[in-house]
C-alpha cells in the first residue's frame, strides 16, 4: 500500500520520459500520454478509495523513519485533489490531440506537460517542506515551458510577467521554509505542528507566516498579488491555458490550505484575521477586473482570481464548515474553470477570435457547445442547482453562522456580478449575430470542433452536472476533509505510526 | 557570527529588491541572482554557525560525537543552488527571446499582451497552430 502513493507521481514522469523518446511520432504521443493518463485515474482512486475506507495513510520514502526522511501523505483533502488532478489531466490530453498542432508536439508539449502534473500531485502528496517547495519549483520549469511553447510574441510577453513573479515568489517561499527550519529544526509538515508550538519567539513565527502567505499568495493569484495572472494566461495554446487555469493557482490555495489549518495555528486571530481581508478583497477586485474586459480568455482569467477569492474565504473563517466550503469549492472550481476555457477554445475555432467583438452567433452555429458554456458557466456563478451554487451556499452559511455579515454579504453580491459578466460572454458569443465577414479574421472558420474537444468537455460538464445534483455525497467528503484539517490527530498518527 | 552573516544577508536583499524594482530586466536578472544567493546564505545561517566538525559517526559508535555542523541546510542549500542555476538559465534565454520579438527590455513598455486600448490587439497567427 505505501508504494501506492507514489504511483501519481512516478507516472506522469515515467511517461514524459517515454513520450520524450518517441516525441517525432504526433499520433504515438498523443496515445501514450493518453494511457498514462487513464491509469493516473485509476491510481489516484486507488488512493481516493483507501483513504476513505480506512483513512489517513503515510509511506515513507526509502524507510526513514518520520522526521528525517521524505513522508508523502495521504488525507481526504490531498486525495481529492490527486483525484481531480487526473480528470483534468485525462481532458486536457484528449482536448490537446485536437488542439495542439504537431510542432507543438515536436517540441516537446507532452513531456512538459506530464511533468507539471507529476509536479502538482507531488505537492499535493508531499508531508514534507522542503519537498514541497521542490515540486514546486518543477511545476514552475514545467509551465514556463509551457507558456512560451512556440514562442509567439505574446506568449513571450506574458511569460516574462509570469516568470518574474513566480521566481520572485520561490524565493520567497524558500526564506519561509529556510526560518522555519531555524526555528523549529524540522521539516516535516506533522512534526512541525508538534513543535511550532514551543516556540518562545511568537512574533517571528508570525512573521514567517506572512512569508508563506505572500508565497502562496502569489501563486494562487490573492489580492493584490494576481496582476501576473491575466497578463500570462490568455497567452498560449487553450490546452495549456486550462490546465493552468485549473490546477496551478489551486496548488497555491492547498498550500495556504495546508500550512495554515497544520503549522501556523498559533496566532489565529492575526494570520487568519488578514486572510479575511484579503479574501474580500480578492473576491471584489477579481470580478470587477472581469466586468472591464472584452476578451473571453481575459474575462476568464479575472474569474479565477475572484473565485480563489472564496476558497480563501473558507480557509480564513476556520470553521469546520467553511473548510468545507474551501474544498467544495476547489473540487467544483477545477472542474468548471478548466472546462470553460477548453470551450472558449472552441468558440476561437468557429469564430477564429477571443475578442468579444469579433464573435458572435455561435448559438446558431453550434448549439451544444452553447449548451455546454451556458451550464459550466452559470455553475461557476452560482445557479442552482448546479455545483457552484452549493459551493457558495455552504461558504456564505458558514460565514453568517459565526456572524460575518460583511464578508457574506460580498460573496453573495460577487456572484451576481459574475452572473454580469458570463451573460456578457453569453450575450456576445452566443447570442448576437455573427459580426459582419470582414472583421473576423480567416484563420480557421472551416474548421468545426472535432470529437476530441467536444467529448471532455461534455465529460466535465456532466461531473459539474453530477456534482451539482448529487451535491450531499461531495459534501459529506468535504466535511470530512475539514474535520481532518481541524483536528491533525489523525493526520499525525498516520505520519508518525502508532 | 550569525549576526555579521544576518547584516550581511540583510544588505543582500535590500540590494537585489533594489536591482529587482528597476524596470530594466537585465536589472532584474541581477537582482535575481542576487537575491537567491541572499536565500542560500540566509538558510546556512539559520542552520548555525557553531561548529566545524563534519558530523561523522567515529567507527566504535552509532551517533556522531556532540558539537559537529548541521548537515542538512548545506543538502538544502545545494538543492536551491541547483534549482535556481536551471531557472536562471532558463530566465536568460526568455528574456532574451522577448527582447528579440518585442524589442525592449523596458517592463513599461512590454504591453504586447495586455494592450491598453482592444483595438490595438495583434491577432495572433501561431495561437495553438490549428490543425
Amino acid at each position: 500500500m505505501s508504494s501506492l502513493l507514489v504511483l501519481p507521481i512516478i507516472l506522469p514522469f515515467a511517461t514524459a520520459v517515454i513520450i520524450l523518446l518517441v516525441k517525432s511520432n504526433v499520433k504515438g504521443s498523443s496515445n501514450i500520454a493518453l494511457s498514462s493518463a487513464v491509469l493516473q485515474i485509476i491510481a489516484c482512486g486507488t488512493i481516493f478509495y483507501q483513504v476513505h475506507r480506512n483513512g489517513i495513510f503515510a509511506s515513507q520514502m526509502g524507510n526513514w523513519p518520520a522526521p528525517f526522511g521524505i513522508t508523502l501523505v495521504a488525507d481526504h483533502l490531498s486525495a481529492v485533489m490527486v483525484v481531480i488532478t487526473a480528470v483534468i489531466n485525462l481532458a486536457v490530453v484528449a482536448y490537446s490531440r485536437a488542439d495542439i498542432g504537431a510542432s507543438l508536439v515536436k517540441r516537446g508539449y507532452y513531456p512538459l506537460m506530464q511533468t507539471l502534473v507529476g509536479g502538482i500531485c507531488g505537492a499535493f502528496l508531499t508531508g514534507d517542506l522542503f519537498n514541497l517547495y521542490v515540486w514546486f519549483e518543477v511545476m514552475l520549469i514545467a509551465s514556463f515551458g509551457l507558456l512560451v511553447l512556440g514562442q509567439d510574441r505574446n506568449q513571450l510577453d506574458g511569460g516574462v510577467k509570469y516568470v518574474v513573479i513566480n521566481l520572485f515568489s520561490t524565493l520567497l517561499l524558500i526564506t519561509g521554509i529556510g526560518l522555519l527550519y531555524g526555528l523549529t529544526g524540522t521539516l516535516n509538515m506533522a512534526d512541525l505542528h508538534v513543535k511550532v508550538q514551543a516556540i518562545d519567539n511568537k512574533g517571528l513565527l508570525t512573521a514567517v507566516a506572512m512569508l508563506f502567505m505572500g508565497a502562496f499568495g502569489i501563486k494562487s493569484a490573492l489580492f493584490p498579488l494576481f496582476f501576473w495572472l491575466p497578463a500570462s494566461y490568455h497567452t498560449p495554446p487553450v490546452s495549456v491555458s486550462a490546465i493552468f487555469a485549473g490546477l496551478l493557482t489551486k496548488v497555491g490555495v492547498y498550500a495556504l490550505i495546508r500550512m495554515f489549518t497544520l503549522v501556523f495555528t498559533v496566532n489565529v486571530p492575526y494570520t487568519h484575521g488578514v486572510l479575511i481581508v484579503v479574501a474580500a478583497l480578492t473576491m471584489i477586485t477579481g470580478v470587477l477586473g472581469a466586468a472591464a474586459h472584452n476578451e473571453f480568455r481575459r474575462i476568464l482569467s479575472f474569474h479565477i482570481i475572484s473565485q480563489v477569492g472564496y476558497m480563501i474565504l473558507g480557509l480564513a473563517l476556520n470553521t469546520t464548515l467553511a473548510l468545507a466550503g474551501a474544498v467544495f469549492y476547489l473540487i467544483h472550481h477545477i472542474i468548471v474553470k478548466a472546462n470553460l476555457f477548453l470551450v472558449s477554445g472552441v468558440v476561437q475555432r468557429l469564430s477564429g477570435s477571443f475578442e468579444l467583438s469579433r464573435i458572435g452567433g455561435i448559438y446558431r452555429r453550434n448549439g451544444w457547445i452553447a449548451l455546454c458554456f451556458f451550464i459550466s458557466a452559470f455553475s461557476l456563478a452560482g445557479f442552482p442547482p448546479l455545483s457552484g451554487f452549493w459551493a457558495k451556499m455552504i461558504l456564505i452559511r458558514a460565514s453568517l453562522e459565526i456572524h460575518h455579515y460583511l464578508v457574506a454579504g460580498i460573496a453573495a453580491a460577487v456572484g451576481f456580478l459574475t452572473v454580469y459578466s458570463m451573460t456578457k460572454i453569453w450575450g456576445e458569443v452566443f447570442w448576437k449575430p455573427a459580426p459582419r465577414a470582414d472583421t473576423v479574421d480567416e484563420v480557421s472558420l472551416a474548421a468545426g470542433p472535432s470529437g476530441w474537444m467536444m467529448t471532455p468537455i461534455a465529460g466535465l460538464v456532466i461531473l459539474t452536472v453530477i456534482i451539482g445534483f448529487g451535491a450531499e455525497a461531495f459534501v459529506e467528503i468535504a466535511l470530512q476533509a475539514a474535520e481532518e484539517l481541524l483536528h491533525p490527530e489523525m493526520y499525525l498518527k498516520a505520519v508518525f505510526g502508532a | 557570527m550569525e549576526t555579521v552573516f544576518a547584516v550581511l544577508v540583510g544588505a543582500m536583499v535590500a540590494g537585489s529588491i533594489y536591482l529587482i524594482l528597476d524596470r530594466n530586466l537585465i536589472r532584474f536578472i541581477f537582482g535575481l541572482a542576487l537575491l537567491s544567493n541572499a536565500v542560500n546564505l540566509l538558510i546556512f545561517t539559520v542552520g548555525r554557525l557553531s561548529s566545524s566538525r563534519p558530523p561523522l559517526i567515529p567507527d566504535a559508535g552509532t551517533v556522531p560525537v556532540a558539537p559537529v555542523a548541521n548537515a542538512l541546510p548545506q543538502a538544502l542549500i545545494l538543492t536551491a543552488i541547483v534549482i535556481g542555476f536551471a531557472l536562471l538559465a532558463f530566465v536568460f534565454v526568455l528574456f532574451y527571446r522577448a527582447y528579440q520579438e518585442v524589442g525592449t527590455v523596458d517592463t513599461e513598455l512590454m504591453r504586447v499582451a495586455e494592450p491598453s486600448e482592444p483595438d490595438e490587439v495583434i491577432p495572433s497567427t501561431k495561437m495553438g497552430e490549428q490543425g
